[in-house]
């Protein structure tokens, strides 16, 4: 079993990283892109098949040390 | 005066910081991470700055942590003074034992340069030998620097006098190097007992180096 945790900037956060992104592509003509926001996934391999206990472990995960809620947003895919 | 000083793999600033408190008269110790207490004769901790577990998923975030962080946050908690000066705010910011977190600079850049600062409050032993509104000269040195709090948090840091010090310029006009909420550079918890800073007043320690302005500020510790 795996998780995938996707972390970015909690909405209103300046992502400064995404802006400059943005800049990028609007210099390579790509105009049609109105926001970035850059993020980072992180993929746990879990041991055990109970998808529901791997979600509340891999929540108390994000809670401690993946995220920082104080600026940071997490979503968690279990994929069997 | 005991002064004990985190040494994480990565720091790299825990001699410059042993040498600064050695020369205002100071003794002081360099803790290793692994250890699980600290002298118990110590005055100040102090988390030093580098870039503890290479910065790896976020800077400060795998050195909270390490087995000397318990014996740190009973120390802040029984009162005892704690400065965390770069990475070492960075540190405390993700142990909860100083508010806010701190992002990637706004222009993405790797700021190394001395900057003025501007004393906010002085009601703490850190600052308490300069004055409100004084402007000292600091080298800064961080890529993740600018400090980020929500709105009501920042108001709450006023109210309870915890902002310490704003980049700003000679003459004390703000002017924000990393996009810093309100240009803040430094703040300290509520009890005051605990303060963090990204600039590095243990490299402004002689004016052969381009500014002594850290003396008062570490002699605050001293007197204490």
């Amino acid at each position: 079993m795996k998780a995938i945790v996707n972390v970015s900037l909690k909405a209103g956060v300046l992502d400064s990283q995404g802006k400059a992104v943005k800049h990028a592509l609007e210099s390579l003509h790509f105009g049609s892109v109105n926001d970035v926001r850059v993020g980072k996934q992180i993929i746990l391999q879990l041991d055990g098949t109970d998808a529901v206990k791997a979600k509340e472990d891999v929540t108390q995960m994000c809670e401690d040390l993946i995220a920082n809620t104080v600026i940071e947003d997490y979503e968690i895919e279990i994929v069997q | 005066m005991k002064v004990a000083i985190l040494q994480f793999p990565g720091t790299n600033c825990e001699y410059d910081t042993q040498h600064a408190f050695e020369s205002l008269g100071a003794t002081t110790e360099i803790i290793w991470h692994k250890s699980e207490s600290i002298p118990s004769d110590t005055n100040l901790l102090v988390v030093a700055g580098g870039f503890s577990y290479g910065d790896y998923l976020r800077s400060g975030a795998i050195a909270k942590f390490s087995p000397v962080m318990k014996a740190v946050k009973t120390y802040a908690n029984n009162g005892g003074k704690v400065l965390g000066i770069c990475n070492g705010f960075q540190v405390l910011t993700e142990a909860g034992l100083l508010p806010g977190a701190l992002k990637r600079n706004e222009h993405l850049h790797f700021l190394s340069k001395h900057h003025n600062l501007k004393v906010i409050n002085n009601d703490n032993v850190f600052l308490e030998k300069l004055a409100c509104g004084d402007v000292i000269n600091v080298p800064i040195a961080h890529h993740d620097g600018n400090y980020y709090i929500d709105e009501n948090s920042l108001k709450e840091l006023y109210e309870n006098n915890q902002v310490l010090l704003q980049y700003c310029d000679k003459d004390g006009n703000i002017s924000n190097p990393n996009g810093s909420v309100d240009s803040i550079a430094g703040v300290c918890n509520k009890e005051k007992n605990v303060f963090g800073l990204m600039p590095h007043p243990e490299r402004a320690m002689e004016l052969l180096l381009g500014s002594d302005d850290g003396v008062k500020m570490l002699q605050g510790f001293l007197s204490a």
